[in-house]
């Protein structure tokens, strides 16, 4: 399923005193099958965005497009659960989420709001369970008696389990050690790639961003800074530093690099296999101005 | 969903009434509750909405907050107002159409009784509109310290609530997100037949209880290690300062009393 | 050798109704001045040491010396004025109503008469850089700004140790570089001593030196330099390793000569670009 943003424009509370605007004449293209981050610094109208894609907000100017729905500001939108189901969003924190006496009946919740059966449902919860990398044995525990980490692949299960043509995590790995962000982090990107799954990954970090996107869009303040594939974005990564955005590790280390032997090496190189090429490449040849 | 509270609502300003100090101001709404049954003719009346009017000019508070203020209450006062004056039967007939009877003393009793409510809400409302609840919390705090000699937990209910203050925009965001969230799992909080949406209630409030468990237990341990233990030996940094306008504001009500009780009847 | 702060000998620690034990016979010392990061993925004891250390759990067994003092119920309250902590949740510590009376909290506690709290709370949110925002309620604030309220009220105590518990984890990049900037100026102009808890191996690198726990007990302990060498050993515990020593342990792989594991990237492209154009 497609989605797409065209001149969307959103302010907080209008007609109020405290009316804010928070993103303006934004305009993004999620073909179906792409995997796309969104970065930026809090406040820069990320979030904004994400509640955008399945309609938790309307736009106040432009239009949303998802499938073959369009959400403007004006009419009343009927039936945003038919979006909702196809549109699975992973909230920050989404352990903060779970309610239910069970881990399977948590995972069913969205299913079943959905319509599914209840023996649908459950068979979605085994499935899900294990696309998250926990045991089956989990479905009958309490979900607050599991682990943080645990915890927070239950809740990544709950969505996965309605099935969605299209994924949004929101900051997924927030809090988790740095094993427990790797594994989350490959288990989305296996999905993605295996189904071609529709995923979108709003993150500040860089690193996620350039290891695992096809395309990266920078908000700046409400706006769309630059959209391109990670290596467009980072060939000139001087215009990111200078609005306090972090780039890749690896991209860092070759400006430096660059800077230091005032040379360019062949590529911008988004891994880190890539750069020790060009690195060891460079050293070899000893060209140098 | 804040811009909609009218409770609690202050605005700041630099008023006269802001700068008093909040024991005064209760005082002076605890006084003027009982005062205002004093009141029983035109005149004495007269009086009290005079000195609300005073005590409105000196809040610099724009009127339209605190007619903002009176809607909720109108529908209240107009069912006393026609209570008293189509139940009363007493004084001269003023009016009559068909069984309704309109007599003179069931005009008035309405009239003043409704005017009564106006000036109680009106006050009440200065009082928050130009005091912030953690100085209400204060005042009541310092007010009620005698009470400590009963017993009475002064302390920890002046910090109960001061944290409560603290801690009701966060809970508001946080039932924002979760409700967000659960709306993306397929909760629909808004339209649907009640039973529907009563049921919906469950997957917002067990989260925002299970989280704001934890939240005070995460605060007991911040508090704790910050050497929090109990109000004893501990000192204030908030300071209440009693001015001369405080004490004026008290001997001038005391006037208004004493002109009350001479011109009531 | 420096004066040791803190002496931890042979603690161990399990909490109720639980079979393992969340620290097994940990013995440490925290010197002077030092600025010490204990490092560990989720579960391994550390967040649990850190509760120890400012007595808000006694250990079943084992001593702790803090300060002079020996942690015990009695000692209690002394030794949470000499060693201050930051935890996780910046929303969960913020006691006060404004950014002063939160700073003020600690102050109060400890009865500090009200002239001296005056101009003990100004000079605390100086230090952090939050003056600006005295009168600030902590939903207008963000993040990194509310942890830095919770480092001021903790120096406003004057302790000689602060203890941070995760304190960058749940903030943004940005906000997690202004903690730590923050912290860094207070060690260099204050001499602070800083236990840094936290999973962050890039934080891990800018202390003097690293604690890494396993399981509950101390698995490793040294500079970072030292720390870093173990690599691999590093991830099989859920850690990271910082990128400056994944690229040197790279280059030195395709037959680059490089010496030593360098701990920040300017070292490294400089003595790249040194041994490059001697040759």
């Amino acid at each position: 399923m497609d989605i797409s943003l065209q001149q969307v424009e959103y302010r907080y509370q209008i007609g109020t005193p405290f009316e804010r605007l928070a993103i303006t004449e934004v305009s993004i293209d999620i073909p179906s099958g792409t995997y796309l981050a969104i970065i930026g610094h809090t406040g820069s109208g990320k979030s904004t965005i994400l509640q955008h894609l399945n309609a938790l907000l309307k736009p106040t100017k432009g239009k949303v497009v998802i499938g073959n729905r369009e959400i403007t500001s004006g009419e009343k939108q009927k039936n945003l659960k038919e979006i909702r189901q196809k549109v699975g969003i992973v909230f920050q924190f989404p352990e903060h989420q779970l309610f239910e006496e069970t881990v399977e009946k948590d995972i069913c919740f969205g299913p079943m709001n959905f319509g599914v059966s209840e023996t649908e449902a459950r068979a979605r919860a085994r499935k899900a369970i294990k696309q998250v990398g926990l045991s089956e044995e989990i479905l009958a525990k309490s979900p607050f008696d599991l682990s943080g980490g645990q915890m927070r692949r239950v809740a990544i299960a709950g969505v996965l389990a309605m099935e969605p043509d299209v994924i949004v995590l929101d900051e997924p790995t927030a809090g988790l050690d740095p094993r427990g962000r790797k594994e989350i982090m490959e288990m989305f990107y296996k999905l993605h790639k295996e189904r071609n799954l529709s995923t979108v990954l709003v993150t500040h970090s860089m690193e996620d961003a350039s290891l695992y996107a096809d395309e990266i869009v920078i908000m700046h303040k409400g706006e769309v800074y630059k959209r391109g594939e990670p290596r467009e974005i980072f060939q000139s990564p001087e215009g990111l530093l200078e609005l306090g955005l972090d780039v890749p590790e690896v991209v860092r280390f070759q400006h430096k690099l660059e800077g230091t032997f005032n040379t360019k090496l062949d590529k911008t190189c988004i891994t880190l296999e890539e750069l020790t090429e060009a690195v060891s490449g460079l050293l070899r040849r000893g060209e140098l101005v | 969903m804040m811009d909609k509270m009218i409770i609690g609502r202050y605005i700041p300003s630099n008023s006269v009434l802001h700068s008093m100090d909040p024991r005064s101001k209760l005082i002076l709404i605890f006084l003027f509750v009982c005062i205002v049954f004093l009141a029983n003719n035109a005149i004495t009346y007269g009086v009290l909405v005079i000195y609300t009017l005073l005590m409105i000019s000196l809040s610099k508070v724009p009127a339209k907050y605190l007619i903002g203020g009176l809607k909720p209450v109108i529908w209240l006062v107009l069912f006393t107002l026609f209570l008293h004056i189509f139940l009363t039967k007493e004084g001269t007939l003023l009016f009559e159409y068909g069984w309704i009877k309109i007599y003179e003393e069931g005009l008035r009793q309405g009239v003043f009784i409704s005017l009564r409510f106006f000036l109680l809400i009106l006050m009440t409302s200065l009082l928050t509109l130009t005091t912030t609840p953690i100085e209400i919390t204060d005042g009541l705090e310092t007010l009620l310290n005698p009470l400590k000699k009963f017993k009475f937990p002064v302390h920890e209910l002046a910090l109960m609530m001061s944290i409560s203050l603290r801690f009701i925009p966060t809970l508001m965001q946080e039932t924002e997100k979760i409700m967000k969230a659960q709306t993306a799992r397929g909760v629909d909080f808004t339209s649907g037949p009640l039973k529907d949406r009563v049921k919906s209630i469950v997957p917002l409030l067990i989260p925002l209880f299970i989280s704001s468990f934890k939240r005070a237990e995460e605060l007991a341990i911040a508090m704790e290690a910050r050497g929090y233990r109990g109000g004893e030996g501990r000192t204030k940094y908030r300071q209440l300062k009693w001015g001369m306008m405080d004490s004026g504001m008290l001997v001038f009500l005391g006037v208004v009393t004493i002109i009350l009780t001479l011109l009531r009847t | 050798m420096q004066k040791a702060l803190v002496n931890i000998s042979k603690i161990s620690f399990k909490y109720d109704g639980q079979e393992s034990y969340a620290l097994k016979d940990v013995s440490l010392q925290i010197f002077e001045g030092e600025w010490l990061a204990i490092v560990g993925h989720n579960g391994s004891g550390k967040s649990t040491l850190a509760k120890i250390l400012n007595g808000l759990q006694f250990p079943e067994s084992g001593t702790i010396d803090i300060c002079g003092m020996d942690l015990s119920e009695e000692t209690v309250w002394d030794i949470r004025k000499s060693i201050g902590m930051v935890f996780q949740n910046p929303d969960n510590q913020f006691v006060g109503t404004t950014v002063k009376d939160d700073v003020a909290f600690g102050l109060e506690n400890n009865g500090v008469q009200r002239d001296d709290m005056v101009e003990r709370v100004e000079s605390s949110l100086r230090k952090v850089k939050m003056e600006p925002f005295l009168d600030q309620e902590p939903h207008h604030l963000s993040g990194g700004q509310k942890q830095r309220v919770a480092i001021a009220g903790v120096i406003a105590l004057r302790p000689e140790i602060i203890v941070l518990d995760e304190a960058t984890s749940m903030l943004d990049p940005r906000g997690r570089e202004e903690v730590l900037e923050t912290i860094r100026e207070l060690k260099n102009d204050h001499s602070m001593t800083v236990i840094s808890i936290t999973h962050d191996l890039e934080e891990a690198a800018k202390a003097d030196r690293i604690i890494v726990m396993n399981k509950g007990e101390l698995y490793r302990e040294g500079s970072p330099e030292e720390i870093f060498q173990m690599d691999e050993e590093l991830i099989q515990l859920g850690l990271d390793v910082p990128f400056p020593i994944k690229i040197s342990k790279a280059l030195k792989d395709k037959g680059i000569p490089i010496s030593k594991h360098y701990l920040t990237e300017e070292e490294l492209v400089t003595q790249l670009w040194i041994s490059h154009s001697s040759k």
